[in-house]
């Protein structure tokens, strides 16, 4: 009996501690958002580099004055009230109330203008934004001035640039590093809390929910808007194998691969628990580069019969394959993009091998070989050369194509050597959308001679026509002169643009609130149970 | 035999001089520049060669070589170009997963190999040495990260059974770690096991014709007394030398089988630092590899006299 009693007690007592236990809120779990990004973190400072894994970076614990919404229109992040004065030479900038730095303390107008001058020793947009500043004044602890030498309507674009260098707002302790130095001190005033402490380069990297953000009001669009974070915390895993990132997917170790590999994307959409998104309705344009220093591609005739016999749709089936992941887009500012327009085009990019060969004829090309390096490493850039050799040879031209990885590209792009002597008439690429809205932005259209970027084009009239661009302050008149470039681009090519392609980010079925935008960022999403 | 030592260790200066000076110069005079990689696609041409400037890369090479050797000399092995790390930082980091999943393949592949290649030699002729030594052929033959897609895809994604990727530290947990290093580890084993199998067997079977065993057999010992006392200890000495000349084999799969697994160790850091031309980290982690490799040999040489009383230096 007394055996029977204590085993009694003991179920009772048992019963009671497991109502208790119930009673007792459940402490709530972390969630924990685990991400294959392009490319691994290494270098973190936004300004020091162009490289896209450190600008997404960037928008992870940095936050900026002006952003780029959904739209394309340049909307206060930062920034809480401007106004530009009635000669339209002086902006009155004043920050939002309750912003702060990671470490508590709250971001000022002097950390502003610090910042804005490291990233414009480096940026082109925000050096050529400079060339009309007369001086940056604090007014007081939350409002600035920039004041103008002459009206330009590019303070605002440059302020609001969505893609590399961003200018991003850091503390004036920061800010003060040279832009010619890395920075130390990863304090942001960002959504998110970049947790040094666990950051292991190749491993991952770790982000916390920043708990005193103050997002704007307004829905989250495009870069812009209220940056709204819903997850505890995010990590960035490094897998640099594109099938085992795919495996981990598929068996729900990580949650979202920002860019699988497209020739995968069936294994993706064969599971029910996938879903793929098209997080950057712009996408990318690939490019084909001259180097207008070597003959023959230093006369423009040679080159504008290079941009008769191309094609885009030959590119863009040969890399990506699928019709419902590129787009036939002539216009050199992408499709869907404000300047974005056909004038000037006809004629060019149809294959026209006939016209090619007479425009090589009236050039007098001799038939030298065009050194098309070709790189090998990065899938969504393999298959483009040997297209354009293709192309190129069925113009009539010769042409040498060389393979090899895409650093050795990247450096030999860099040199002015003959083609013949480790030189280069031309290779491919491509551009992040948000990269090439405009004709100040986009590298390729810098027509400045040797400040240029590789291939060096030197022509005064786009030079000019990009000045008038930058001096403009009426809006509604960009369009025309970003017209007037794309015509002049077809007399004198810097480039050809390919047409433009999209890489769908895969996440699992629990992952919601994705943002549409030229830059993957991460406030805005929620992970629902598993 | 502590002179031999000695020499030995003496002998590895001029052995990890050479590999220093090759490393060196193949990495400067292949293609490719790091400030390039630094800098972004998107950069000019005057920034990077700020960059250049900046990481001293326009200095003479042979300028370059100098001031690198005098910081190795300190102990310092330099400071990579991308993360904010030194060199021995990184390595420090990164050491405990390559030598946890080199350590479990050596074992795993050891404990497989050799009762494989003795069952093979003694049962010779049959069909257990002919699938013994088919399968030896087929673990040369086949690709390491094939092997890898092939168990991630049974165990992991089909079966469910085991992780797909990634690594734990030992110190966060037995199971997670163990449970991340059965797939890579197998993996790798394959390869390691059919060759140490090969040679087991070659071994054995030429021990198994030896007068001695004879002899031991005649006194009326019992197959597995002979063939542990007898046989297998005096074939031992070129299953040892394999195992350690297969390190170089373990290092080339360390560097595959952690890329396909996600684990963050040194082949994967060796991976990433060529990709972007990070010269520190390369030539750190070679001299190191040159290093471990020389010593594994003395280890092994030395191992010898344990096994063949004969063998004295």
């Amino acid at each position: 009996m007394t055996f029977v009693r204590r085993c009694r007690a003991a179920c009772l007592a048992i019963s009671m501690l497991w109502c208790l236990a119930g009673a007792v809120p459940a402490v709530r779990a972390e969630t924990v958002l685990k991400v294959v990004m392009h490319s691994d973190l290494k270098i973190v400072d936004p300004i020091w580099t162009t490289a896209y894994i450190v600008r997404n970076h960037g928008y992870m614990i940095y936050d900026t004055l002006f952003a780029t919404d959904a739209n394309g229109d340049i909307k206060p992040q930062m920034i809480g009230k401007y106004d530009l004065s009635a000669d339209k030479l002086t902006y009155t900038m004043t920050l939002r109330d309750g912003l702060l730095w990671h470490d508590g303390k709250p971001v000022t107008a002097e950390d502003c203008v610090a910042s804005i001058r490291r990233w414009a020793q480096k940026d082109t947009m925000g050096q050529k934004m400079m060339s009309f500043v007369k001086d940056l004044t604090v007014v007081d602890a939350k409002t600035f001035k920039i004041i103008l030498k002459e009206q330009t309507g590019l303070v605002l674009p440059a302020l609001g640039k969505p893609s590399s260098n961003v200018p991003f707002m850091m503390p004036k302790r920061v800010a003060d590093t040279p832009a010619s130095e890395q920075i130390s001190d990863f304090t942001g005033s960002g959504p998110f809390v970049f947790k040094k402490d666990e950051w292991k380069p190749g491993d991952k990297t770790v982000y916390v929910k920043f708990a005193q953000y103050k997002p704007r009001p307004e829905p989250a669009s495009g870069l812009a808007g209220g940056k709204v974070v819903k997850v505890d915390r995010i990590e960035w895993r490094a897998i640099s194998d594109h099938q085992t990132a795919i495996n981990a997917l598929l068996a729900g170790e990580i949650d979202y691969i920002e860019s699988p590999p497209h020739d995968l994307l069936p294994v993706l959409k064969q599971d029910a628990n996938m879903k793929l998104v098209n997080i950057n309705p712009l996408g990318n344009q690939y490019a084909f580069r001259f180097n207008t220093l070597a003959k023959p591609f230093d006369n423009a005739k040679v080159r504008q019969a290079v941009m008769v016999a191309f094609n885009q749709k030959d590119f863009l089936e040969a890399v990506i394959g699928d019709a419902s992941y590129y787009k036939v887009c002539k216009a050199m500012f992408p499709c869907g993009s404000p300047n974005s327009s056909t004038k000037g085009m006809d004629g060019y990019l149809d294959s026209n091998f006939e016209k090619a060969k007479a425009l090589l004829k009236e050039a007098n090309y001799d038939g030298t070989p065009i050194v098309l390096l070709h790189s090998t490493d990065l899938a969504v850039l393999t298959n483009l050369a040997p297209v354009a050799k293709s192309l190129m040879e069925k113009a009539g031209f010769k042409v040498d194509m060389q393979s090899m990885d895409w650093q050795t590209l990247v450096a030999r792009r860099a040199k002015k050597d003959p083609p013949a002597q480790g030189g280069w008439h031309a290779f491919l690429t491509s551009w992040v959308a948000a990269d090439i809205l405009n004709p100040v932005s986009a590298g390729f259209l810098n027509a400045s001679c040797d400040t240029a970027m590789f291939g060096w084009p030197c022509d005064k009239e786009l030079e000019s026509l990009r000045d008038q661009y930058a001096r403009e302050t009426n809006p509604s008149k960009f369009k025309t002169i970003a017209e007037a470039v794309q015509v002049r681009v077809t007399q004198y090519p810097t480039h050809i643009w390919l047409g433009q392609w999209y890489g769908p980010a895969a996440m699992r079925k629990n992952v919601d609130g994705v943002l549409q935008a030229p830059v993957t960022v991460f406030w805005g999403i929620e992970k629902k149970g598993r | 035999m502590r002179g031999y030592i000695v020499r030995r260790l003496l002998a590895t200066i001029p052995v990890v001089t050479v590999v220093a000076i090759f490393v060196f110069l193949l990495l400067r005079l292949s293609g490719g520049d790091p400030a390039a990689v630094i800098a972004g696609d998107s950069a000019t041409t005057q920034q990077v060669q700020e960059i250049r400037l900046k990481l001293g890369l326009e200095r003479p090479i042979g300028e370059q070589f100098v001031i690198w050797v005098g910081r190795i000399l300190r102990g310092d092995f330099g400071e990579s170009y991308f993360f904010k790390k030194t060199v021995a930082e990184l390595i420090r980091d990164r050491l405990e997963p390559t030598l946890a999943l080199a350590v479990c393949t050596l074992l795993l592949a050891v404990a497989m190999a050799v009762p494989l290649g003795v069952v093979a030699a003694v049962r010779r002729g049959t069909w257990i040495d002919r699938t013994v030594m088919g399968f030896s052929v087929l673990g040369f033959s086949v690709p390491v990260f094939v092997i890898g897609y092939a168990l991630i895809y049974l165990f992991a994604i089909e079966l469910g059974w085991l992780p797909v990727q990634g690594y734990q530290r030992l110190a966060e947990g037995f199971w997670g770690f163990l449970e991340r290093l059965i797939l890579p580890s197998v993996t790798l084993a394959v390869i390691y096991v059919a060759l140490i199998a090969r040679i087991t067997r070659a071994s054995v079977l030429e021990v198994l014709g030896a007068d001695h065993v004879r002899t031991a057999r005649a006194k009326g010992l019992g197959a597995a007394s002979v063939l542990l006392r007898h046989v297998l200890r005096n074939a031992a000495v070129p299953i040892v030398t394999v195992i350690g000349l297969g390190v170089a084999l373990l290092i080339g799969g360390v560097v595959v089988t952690e890329s396909v697994f996600g684990i963050p160790g040194l082949g994967r850091l060796t991976v990433d630092a060529v990709l972007a031309r990070d010269y520190p980290t390369i030539q750190a982690v070679v001299l190191l590899f040159s290093v471990v490799y020389v010593m594994i040999n003395l280890v092994v040489d030395l191992t010898y006299t344990l096994l063949d009383p004969r063998i004295r230096y």
